[in-house]
């Protein structure tokens, strides 16, 4: 993926490597079984239908929210808008948060959070796109690498007072008090979540031209901070 | 009106002087006073944070002649027919009401920096210990062959919100069939560098539906423009054959016009016109030349914390500035007079000051649904206000992109407006 080899390398540093996981490809049997948390909504297969949730048949380098016929959370349809495209590398950091890619997705899920099993169930799912003999280094389907924040930064304490001055920079598009017209709520986020997201932002995972701008000046602390502010916020 | 001070003091006075000492408090008054003239987006913005986050402090008085304030950003969706006027509208009842500010009805007339004195029009005097000038633009006398302040009821410029607005508006549905419209275009630097190319595309989609075989003219003084190949693939996207967009390289530089007779000269070629749109060159709002803090048009301000190089007790926000590469915006002067409100507090009541970083977004819409953006995050150096990175709509991007990007222009509207009113 050439986007990631632009990232300058004390960015990248700052995501632990995945080590043993990046570039391999994981159990699909094993997937099967991680799947199993995902059948309650989805379905997958010949003859799989909508459910709760999208059939995952073709997923892989899919625009989010682009399967025909399923009504998608405004959310999910906005992050397709802003060109979010399901590949191994998205998928995952979606499986590990739904949330913290997608703000306020339907999909009510936890996360899978080890790494080695949303590799199986990415190697489970790949069996369903359409080109699996492009696996397994080839876009969109090859894993470049693991992207678990790394545990430091999520346990930054943030400085509220530098968050409340950080967020003038915020509040000129996104509005105090959690409404959310055209433009998301970023207040009372559990703070985890919120940062995850803006680190996303920064890594460009997550998709917005502007998002990806505002974050990526945005050094561990200040991301700290303004987490620390946006959750208490009345 | 008296000009009591022109002397330009040049560049060099001690800005960081103004982020240190918590000094000039207390000298026979209570509270630190500040005094913003100027209630758009620089000047709401700082009065109502440095009011809302000193929590009483500091005392804070928002001169602003209009009792409800049209936002000039959007007023362009206004003449597309996207808006209403009054959703443009905003007063300053919860800024009064909810922090605390006085907020004061009248014209600020003059600016005494050695007594620290503002002179309004009613005859009151104002002192401060930190004022904060965000008077947005006014326009060069004699830009435009033909055309004075005495023109704008037969040519509107519609360069600052309201009635100007609405006048336009009103003349462009007056235009006979088949009538044309011309736009006198500024040159560099003016506010908001894409305006001009959005009206002309919402008065374009406002003729195709009333009028279709209406011509659109530009003239225009500059070779290049904001986002202007977004702005030619949408105008051949949406309105073929009906704009006439005539550069630099083509005479547009060239122009008088004629108010009485409704005729523009582009080029020495005379047309003549059934509206006419002159948006003149610009300089700061005038206050600021009286303030004796203006160099040539604008006002020269150091990048950390929005003072006048002039005088570290005078600040000037938005349009009226000379910053450096931040474009003359509403989102711009909201993001300055954060900065410029966070330094300001700490001067006054010693309260912490964060370096400043400063962003800016443009929207434009083309069409319906045809939103388009540009914009670019900065920081303070010692020179100026300097880019630090950007992004801008690509053109050909899926439809689907353009609903959502104008969908978010419309979500900043709510955010910014609640920012600064709210």
């Amino acid at each position: 993926m050439t986007r990631l080899r632009v990232l300058p390398a004390a960015l990248a540093a700052t995501f632990v490597a995945g080590a043993a996981l990046a570039n391999q490809i994981g159990d699909a049997e094993a997937g099967a079984k991680v799947f199993s948390q995902c059948t309650g909504c989805h379905e997958i297969g010949k003859g799989a239908e909508d459910r709760i949730g999208p059939h995952l048949n073709g997923i892989f380098g899919r625009k989010a929210a682009a399967h025909q016929g399923y009504a998608y959370s405004k959310s999910m349809t906005r992050a397709g808008n802003d060109g979010l495209i399901w590949t191994a590398e998205t998928l995952d950091a979606y499986f590990e948060n739904p949330r913290a890619l997608v703000s306020k997705t339907r999909m009510s899920f936890r996360g899978v959070k080890k790494a080695k099993d949303r590799a199986d169930l990415l190697a489970y799912l790949r069996g369903f796109s359409d080109n699996p003999s492009d696996l397994p280094e080839a876009e969109p389907t090859a894993r470049v690498t693991d992207h678990d924040l790394d545990p430091a930064i999520l346990a930054l304490e943030g400085d509220p007072e530098y968050g409340e001055y950080l967020s003038n920079e915020c509040l000129t598009c996104h509005q105090s008090d959690g409404s959310a017209e055209g433009i998301p709520s970023i207040t009372n986020w559990p703070t985890d979540d919120f940062v995850v997201a803006m680190h996303a932002y920064k890594r460009k995972l997550r998709p917005h031209p502007v998002m990806q701008m505002m974050a990526g000046r945005l050094n561990d602390e200040e991301i700290a901070a303004l987490a620390a502010y946006f959750k208490d916020i009345e | 009106m008296t000009l009591n001070r022109r002397i330009f003091l040049g560049t060099g006075v001690a800005a960081a002087a103004t982020l240190n000492a918590p000094a000039l408090l207390a000298d026979g008054h209570g509270k630190p006073r500040v005094v913003v003239i100027g209630g758009g987006a620089g000047g709401a913005t700082a009065a109502r944070y440095i009011a809302k986050d000193s929590k009483g402090e500091v005392d804070v008085t928002l001169i602003e002649p209009s009792r409800t304030y049209f936002t000039c950003f959007f007023s362009n969706l206004y003449l597309g027919g996207f808006r209403e006027i009054d959703d443009l509208g905003h007063n300053y009842g919860t800024l009064a009401a909810k922090y605390g500010i006085n907020v004061v009805h009248d014209w600020a007339v003059d600016v005494d920096r050695d007594s620290k004195m503002v002179s309004l029009a009613g005859g009151s005097k104002l002192p401060y210990d930190k004022l904060i000038l965000s008077p947005g633009i006014d326009f060069v006398e004699g830009a435009i062959e033909g055309w004075s302040l005495s023109s704008q009821n037969a040519m509107p410029h519609a360069y600052k919100g309201g009635s100007q607005t609405e006048l336009l508006k009103a003349q462009v549905a007056a235009m006979p069939e088949g009538g044309t419209f011309a736009m006198v275009a500024p040159p560099n630097p003016y506010r908001c560098p894409p305006g001009p190319y959005e009206r002309i595309s919402m008065i374009a989609h406002t003729l195709k539906a009333s009028n279709p075989t209406a011509k659109i003219i530009v003239a225009d003084p500059k070779s290049k423009f904001s986002k202007m190949a977004l702005f030619q693939e949408g105008w051949s996207n949406h309105y073929e054959g009906m704009i006439d967009w005539i550069g630099e390289d083509f005479g547009g530089g060239e122009v008088s016009v004629d108010p009485a007779a409704m005729t523009v000269t582009i080029d020495g070629e005379v047309t003549n016109v059934d509206a006419c749109n002159v948006i003149p060159a610009m300089k700061a709002g005038r206050i600021a030349e009286m303030a004796g803090v203006t160099d040539g048009n604008w006002a020269p301000v150091n990048a950390a914390d929005m003072s006048s190089k002039a005088d570290p007790d005078v600040y000037v926000l938005g349009d009226a500035s000379q910053q450096g590469d931040m474009p003359k915006s509403g989102f711009s002067a909201n993001s300055q007079a954060k900065v410029c409100a966070n330094a300001v507090r700490g001067a006054l009541t010693g309260s912490k000051v964060f370096p400043a970083k400063f962003s800016n977004t443009c929207w434009s819409l083309i069409d319906t649904n045809d939103g388009v953006k540009v914009g670019a995050t900065y920081e303070a150096t010692e020179e100026k206000i300097a880019k630090v990175d950007g992004f801008i709509s690509a053109t050909g991007e899926h439809s689907d992109v353009r609903k959502a990007t104008f969908e978010e222009s419309e979500g900043w509207y709510a955010g910014i407006t609640a920012d600064m009113f709210s």
